[in-house]
């Protein structure tokens, strides 16, 4: 059944995003804006994998990842793999790193912090990346995986 | 070891070589002030946010070594109100003077000042985040007081959920492996994200809600401020308010040489009857605020 499935979703160029912690798997859609996204994406949440218990796997046709989506990722689904796809096969495959530093696409969750009040560009600390842990490089507050809000 | 220049914004920027470097420095400082180490240098103090203690402290220690300062103390007044950004507000002050103390509510505000300003800033408190001088000053009055800063048991009392100046000792103290004791209302314990990374730098800690079962260990008591308005419930205010008021009673339960310190202002934690004892070191550490900002001032200026 399940080889069946994927079957139906191949694409010809594009990217998959496997091993996804399956809790996180629409967080990572909502940061990749596939919502508008007019290509072929496919969702597979819940499927089964040796090592995460429960996965989740998004396929996106046509489409390949800029360094800063990887670095997302990483964020919010830190073993992830990234297969790209060419001409219907894996033509590369990493496993996403998380950055020591990120640098903008992380919202700080302290109301408080200076980063909140004016407007400036955030900043964070990578203390721990599986599960994730950063600290605000401003305001220091510590965040976890649930605290994360992209901005 | 150089610290020309360089910002003094958290306690966590400093390794325990650094911190001990300025709390020796500060002995010397303060056995023999040069009057006229900051000749002709300028304090820009910048308070964001209405302090007395913390910028009088600062003034004195910049006016006692020769320097000037300029500055504002009521953020009314200033253009900040006209919109003009912080960072603005930082560029203009960093060409006016030689070093900028800033206090701000807002907290990361000074981490932000010190990458606007080409001159060093020192960080007088942002919100509930850092408040480095004083943690140092602290730090300072316990080696006066012990000799030394290493294996103390320092036991810290009342608001532990909010007090900054709590958090940012236990920080400094887990370079000394001190063992620690927080005494708090559940309501008021020490922040999980704080006793992690003590776990994780290999501290030991117990937390306890009756400080006469820890209080004959101690070394050191950091007693703080329990502020009603961080209870939900009178009743239970009332209830640990009182537990927490030191008295002379307290002195069944101690070791002799246990020190009491206090940041100030204190409203009623500390019964005055215990001030003229050789436990009290709080208006002692008040005090000890003027040597250790002389040396973060001169080290930071080059003086
Ligand atoms: N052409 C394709 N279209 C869509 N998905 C593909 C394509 N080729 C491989 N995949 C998917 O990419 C992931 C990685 O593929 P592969 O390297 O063959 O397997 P695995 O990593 O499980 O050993 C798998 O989830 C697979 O289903
Ligand atoms: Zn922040």
């Amino acid at each position: 059944m399940k080889g069946k499935t994927f079957k139906i979703s191949a694409i010809k160029e594009g990217t998959v995003i496997d091993h996804i912690s399956a809790d996180h798997t629409f967080k990572v859609v909502d940061i990749l804006n596939l919502k508008g996204f007019d290509n072929v994406v496919t969702v597979g949440m819940n499927l089964e994998s040796k090592k995460l218990g429960k996965k989740g796997l998004i396929k996106i046709g046509g489409r390949h990842l800029t360094k800063e989506e990887v670095d997302m990722i990483a964020i919010i689904a830190p073993k992830a793999k990234i297969n790209i796809i060419k001409d219907y096969n894996v033509k590369d495959k990493f496993r996403v790193k998380i950055p020591n530093v990120i640098h903008n696409i992380i919202k700080c969750a302290n109301t408080n912090c200076v980063t909140n009040v004016y407007k400036v560009p955030t900043k964070f600390h990578v203390l721990k990346g599986d599960p994730l842990k950063i600290r605000c490089h401003y305001c220091e507050r510590l965040m976890d995986i649930e605290e994360v809000e992209m901005v | 070891m150089d610290f020309k220049n360089r910002d003094i914004i958290s306690i966590r920027d400093f390794s325990k070589d650094e911190i001990l470097h300025i709390l020796e420095t500060s002995k010397k400082i303060e056995s023999k002030p040069d009057p006229e180490l900051l000749k002709n240098k300028i304090m820009a103090s910048l308070f964001f946010e209405p302090s007395t203690r913390t910028r009088m402290s600062f003034e004195s220690a910049m006016r006692r070594l020769g320097g000037n300062v300029i500055g504002f103390d009521d953020p009314n007044t200033t253009s900040l109100k006209k919109g003009e950004t912080l960072w603005d507000t930082i560029k203009m002050a960093e060409s006016y003077s030689d070093v900028i103390v800033i206090r701000s509510p807002i907290e990361g505000a000074s981490r932000l000042a010190a990458e606007a300003a080409k001159v060093p800033v020192i960080n007088a408190g942002d919100g509930a985040n850092q408040h480095p001088t004083q943690t140092l000053l602290d730090l300072y009055t316990i080696l006066k007081e012990k000799k030394t800063l290493e294996n103390l048991n320092v036991g810290f009392l009342g608001d532990l959920k909010y007090g900054r100046a709590v958090h940012s000792l236990a920080i400094a103290l887990s370079h000394f492996n001190a063992r620690m004791f927080f005494i708090s209302p559940k309501a008021l314990k020490m922040p999980d994200s704080y006793l992690e990374e003590l776990e994780q730098k290999g501290i030991w800690y117990r937390e306890e809600e009756d400080l006469f079962k820890v209080s004959r260990e101690l070394d050191i008591l950091y007693a703080t401020r329990i502020q009603k308005e961080r209870f939900p419930d009178p009743l239970e205010y009332k209830k640990y308010a009182g537990v927490y008021r030191l008295d002379r009673k307290l002195l069944d339960h101690i070791k002799p040489g246990l020190r009491i310190l206090h940041p100030l202002p204190r409203v009623d934690e500390i019964h005055p009857e215990l001030d003229d004892t050789k436990h009290a070191v709080y208006f002692e550490q008040a005090k000890n605020g003027i040597p250790v900002r002389q040396t973060i001032l001169a080290l930071v200026l080059g003086g």
